[in-house]
């Protein structure tokens, strides 16, 4: 049996009936780890010892019935912006290059109860502001489709792990599309969960009104077993929901039949690539296929997302960021002269040049003078956002569309213009935007062998009704075969 | 030369009294070891989240609605961004779009009668670390125990006038803040501090001048000399054409003078918006009715019902109600016995003067109201005399000793109408034969004398009044 082909449930399944140990499926993923992530590049940090420690411990707590949940013993992944304590926590910045949290987020601390294993840290654009992973200041990660191409972002480590073999689940965050752009770009299932689903504590933050952590897996049904882990209340997150609707895996046990599915004409318009267009439609036919209907319909709205999500989004990333000084933990310059001196070289030397635009941009929106004419009017145009938003939803259940305008572009074609950059992310900010929940299926392959995955989006707390549309899409595409499946190596 | 008015408005900052934090579960407990009241959330750690502390809002409103203001029941954080090290985010989260209270008002007394000093609005905030710089190794220090404790600012409108209507603005938020519980207002020690708004402008005119604030005032007197002096520098500036700067001082009472910190140019652009790590809080009405039906009476109402319930002086009952500890040892010692106005004597006579010499808060008093209670029985029923009673009650003072015992344990119950009394002012009267005879011809002041020496010779044992009545009956028969 190849150990590393299986989807997470399967591996579990094997698990609990003991034809696959624990250390044998994590020992798996550290052999491929190991093989492929030269390449890759998905992993910022992994400690083997502390690995197979965990996998021996994690057997045993198996046995013993401690540990009893349906993804017990699978090994995963996780985004190296989640504070693993005594793990050094980067974001992918030298800012935070050697910060070892003392403590867990709270998403760690329940993947931990739920009797996963903690591969390592993925690599990221630094503090998660970037499409392409190329803003890392340590590496570029590369798409496991092909590895000239990059693996999109944020949470591009995370998704090339997955795809790449090098992890059976992986943790993600989403601020305005980094779970469900790479997802797409490397070809698996990732969802963004309402706001306030998951504990933001401990997710070192970007923007905190938009971020979310969630699940990257390689069928929907992980991710819905997956969520089903991660959602829960937490009294330590101020915006954490109480949600008794959680057990997300009972989607998969109805039929996508009675779903009616909407794509706004405006995310079919112009700035689309023909491959993601055909992606799309395909989509709209396998749900056909399923019994949904599907229709077109105006959304609304949509070119002042961009605007008010890099407003919004920045101004945030500002504040956020300020704790960040060299005074209590990371970077520090060097050689100073005075407190402020210290501030800025630690600072300039300690972030790279997207987050420094970011911080600026931010800053410059909420100054005295310009705060009601950008940051207010921003807040305005969100909220007229979630009304389309509410309108859409009282007609579908599920808004079907791109998770990206393009398949994954090549390395180092992005960062050049960060306007174009910016405007790629037109088909997932509003979802953050709103607090919605977005889910990004794998649908097909373009004429270069890459992936392309569509879109589907939900009203809050409608995750279930993604699932089964993603189930509805998986069933009529047929199995999915990630670039590793079969071979020796990528 | 012209006639000037002070304008002042004031920015007060009083702790509150929680046990925990505003946003996380650590000790706001006083004078601990350096960064032992810690965690991720007040010390600024990436991935921390702030979780208010529900205990604040019903502190800031209790306080809200004692100074008479509207609540705002819809209300949010701000974040205020700016860097210093004492601050672990670099931004301090405050309340600046959506206070939860505003328009209240105060009353206080002036020498011209009551007057109204209003409040533009109180807002909840956090508190800064403390930075201490080492000289040894020329570099700066950081203790967070204090980052995180809860803050209520109660800013004024320019209402008050001179230096004598701040310390009564201050003295009555001060004690409001008290007898509510929601702070102790000590301003050696931080828990209450102003800043100073001061302007200057020709008396009768209506339009304001510019103003300054001034900040760094540790006392009641450091106020009012800092705003002495800086109505004279303003005055000063305006007599020799100059203007005067907005600008931010720092007052040194050492040296009795202010130097300029900060002018409005170089005024910090915080960045205010509202903080998205916290929801915004809604105040239902049950709330507030809750709170008003369980706000306790204020010093006004007390030393009012003081005069009429107990008919104590104007004077005393203000003295009484000054501190809340001292109107509530008062009250114990009625409620354990005590005649309302003795006790009051007890209080703010020996009592006030004793903790002034010993420099200690009313918070500090250590007898037991019973004590207090039997001690002016004592007296009352004669068993000691006023000296004595004195005596006795130094010792309470000290260490609260139980009275009765005491006073049985070292003999000093009087000799009333005893043979020994009788016998003695008959030796004292024997032995000042020109004392004698000056009381006989109606020099009646002379009675003190012999009074006196009779108490010595009966080593204080004795009831001065009763001695005077017999030696006046040995003289006159």
């Amino acid at each position: 049996m190849q150990i590393l082909e299986l989807s997470a449930l399967e591996l579990a399944d094997e698990i609990k009936k003991g034809t696959i140990g624990v250390t044998e499926a994590a020992k798996a993923s550290l052999d491929q780890i190991r093989k492929e992530d030269s390449k890759v590049c998905a992993y910022m940090t992994v400690d083997e010892d502390a690995v197979m420690k965990r996998a021996r411990e994690v057997e045993e707590g198996i046995k013993s019935g401690r540990y009893t949940g349906p993804l017990a013993g699978v090994p995963i992944a996780v985004k190296d912006n989640i504070c693993t304590k005594g793990m050094r926590t980067t974001c992918s910045s030298k800012i935070l290059e050697n910060f070892v949290p003392f403590y867990n987020a709270e998403a760690v601390d329940l993947i931990e109860k739920a009797g996963m294993i903690m591969l390592g840290k993925t690599n990221m654009d630094e503090f998660a502001m970037g499409s392409t992973t190329e803003t890392s200041a340590f590496m570029a990660t590369k798409n496991p489709w092909n590895t000239e191409h990059v693996p999109g972002g944020s949470s591009g480590g995370s998704c090339a792990a997955v795809a790449a073999g090098e992890a059976f689940l992986a943790l993600g965050s989403d601020t305005g599309g980094s779970i469900r752009q790479p997802s797409s770009y490397c070809g698996v299932t990732g969802i963004k969960p309402t706001y306030g689903t998951v504990s933001r504590y401990g997710l070192i933050a970007y923007a905190s009104s938009l971020d979310q952590i969630g699940p990257i897996g390689k069928t929907a049904a992980d991710c819905a077993a997956l969520l089903s882990v991660l959602a829960s209340y937490d009294k330590k997150d101020s915006t954490s929901m109480k949600r008794d609707d959680a057990d997300f895996m009972a989607a998969f046990k109805e039929n996508p039949a009675s779903l009616r599915i909407g794509i706004p004409k405006e995310y079919l318009s112009e700035g689309l690539d023909e491959d993601v267009r055909k992606g799309v439609e395909q989509a709209a036919e396998y749900l056909k296929e399923q019994g949904a209907t599907v229709e077109t319909f105006d959304l609304g709205f949509m070119e002042y997302t961009i605007p008010a999500y890099y407003v919004i989004a920045s101004a945030e990333a500002s504040s956020n960021l300020e704790r960040f000084d060299g005074v209590k933990y990371g970077y520090r310059t060097a050689e100073y002269d005075g407190l402020h001196d210290m501030y800025k070289k630690s600072r300039s030397e300690g972030f790279g040049p997207e987050v420094k635009r970011r911080i600026m941009l931010g800053s410059f929106v909420l100054s005295s003078g310009y705060y009601d004419a950008y940051y207010l009017k921003a807040l305005k145009v969100r909220a007229k956002i979630k009304q389309a938003f509410d309108e859409a939803f009282s007609r579908y259940d599920v808004i079907l569309g791109p998770a990206a305008p393009t398949a994954a572009p090549k390395l180092g074609t992005s960062l050049s213009d960060p306007m174009k950059m910016y405007l790629s992310d037109i088909y997932t900010v509003a979802v953050n935007l709103a607090g919605l929940p977005g889910l990004t299926v794998p649908c097909t392959v373009n004429e270069k062998g890459l992936p392309i995955g569509v879109q589907l989006i939900g009203d809050c707390f409608a995750e279930k009704k993604l699932f089964l549309a993603a189930s509805g899409i998986e069933k009529a595409r047929g199995a999915w075969t990630l670039p590793f499946t079969g071979k020796e190596t990528l | 030369m012209k006639q000037y008015e002070t304008v002042i408005g004031l920015e007060v900052h009083v702790e509150l009294a929680t046990k925990t934090k505003i946003f996380c579960g650590c000790s706001t407990a006083f004078g601990a070891a350096p960064n032992t009241h810690v965690c991720p959330v007040c010390t600024g750690m990436p991935g921390s989240l702030p979780v208010l502390n529900r205990q604040v809002v019903e502190f800031a409103l209790k306080a809200g609605l004692a100074l008479n203001c509207e609540i705002n029941q819809f209300c949010k954080f701000d974040r205020k961004n700016y860097f210093y090290p004492d601050n672990p985010q670099n931004y301090q989260i405050s309340q600046l779009y959506l206070p939860i209270c505003h328009d209240g008002f105060v009353e206080i007394e002036t020498g011209s009668g009551t007057k109204k000093v209003r409040i533009h609005e109180i807002h909840m905030e956090e508190d800064a670390g403390k930075l201490v710089h080492d000289d040894w190794t020329d570099s700066s220090l950081v203790d967070y125990n204090r980052s995180g404790v809860p803050l209520i600012e109660i800013v004024s409108e320019p209402d008050m006038r001179s230096a004598d209507e701040v310390i009564a603005y201050l003295t009555c938020l001060q004690s409001t803040m008290q007898y509510l519980g929601v702070s102790d207002c000590r301003l050696q020690e931080g828990s209450m501090r102003a800043d100073v708004n001061l302007s200057v402008r020709e008396v009768g005119s209506s339009a304001f001048g510019t103003r300054t604030e001034m900040k760094n005032l540790n006392s009641f007197k450091a106020i009012a000399r800092a705003i002495d002096g800086e109505r004279e520098r303003q005055i000063e500036l305006i007599e020799e054409g100059k203007s005067v700067i907005q600008e931010t001082r720092r007052w040194d009472d050492n040296k009795e003078s202010s130097h300029a910190m900060r002018s409005k140019e170089d005024a910090k652009d915080y960045r205010y918006f509202p903080d998205p790590d916290l929801p915004p809080i809604t105040i239902s009405d049950e709330w507030i009715a809750k709170i008003k039906s369980e706000q306790p009476e204020l010093k006004r109402e007390k030393a009012a019902r003081y005069q009429s319930e107990y008919g104590l002086s104007a004077y005393d009952a203000d003295l009484l109600t000054g501190d809340k500890a001292l109107a509530e040892r008062f009250e114990a010692s009625i409620a354990a016995g005590a005649a309302p106005k003795k006790a009051a004597n007890w209080l703010t006579g020996e009592t006030l003067r004793l903790l002034k010499e010993k420099n200690m808060e009313p918070g500090e008093i250590r007898f037991a109201p019973e004590h207090l209670a039997a001690l002016i029985l004592l007296f009352e029923k004669g068993v000691i005399n006023n000296q004595t009673a004195k005596e006795v009650f130094a010792v309470m003072f000290d260490g609260d000793v139980d009275p009765e015992t005491y006073v049985s344990e070292h003999g000093l119950k009087m000799e009333s109408d005893s043979g020994l009394l009788t016998e003695t002012v008959k030796k004292i009267i024997d032995a000042n034969p020109k004392a004698a005879g000056e009381l006989r011809e109606g020099k009646d002041k002379v009675i003190g004398f012999l009074v006196g020496q009779v108490m010595r010779e009966m080593k204080g044992k004795a009831d001065p009044a009763l001695v005077g009545d017999l030696i006046r009956k040995q003289i006159f028969g």
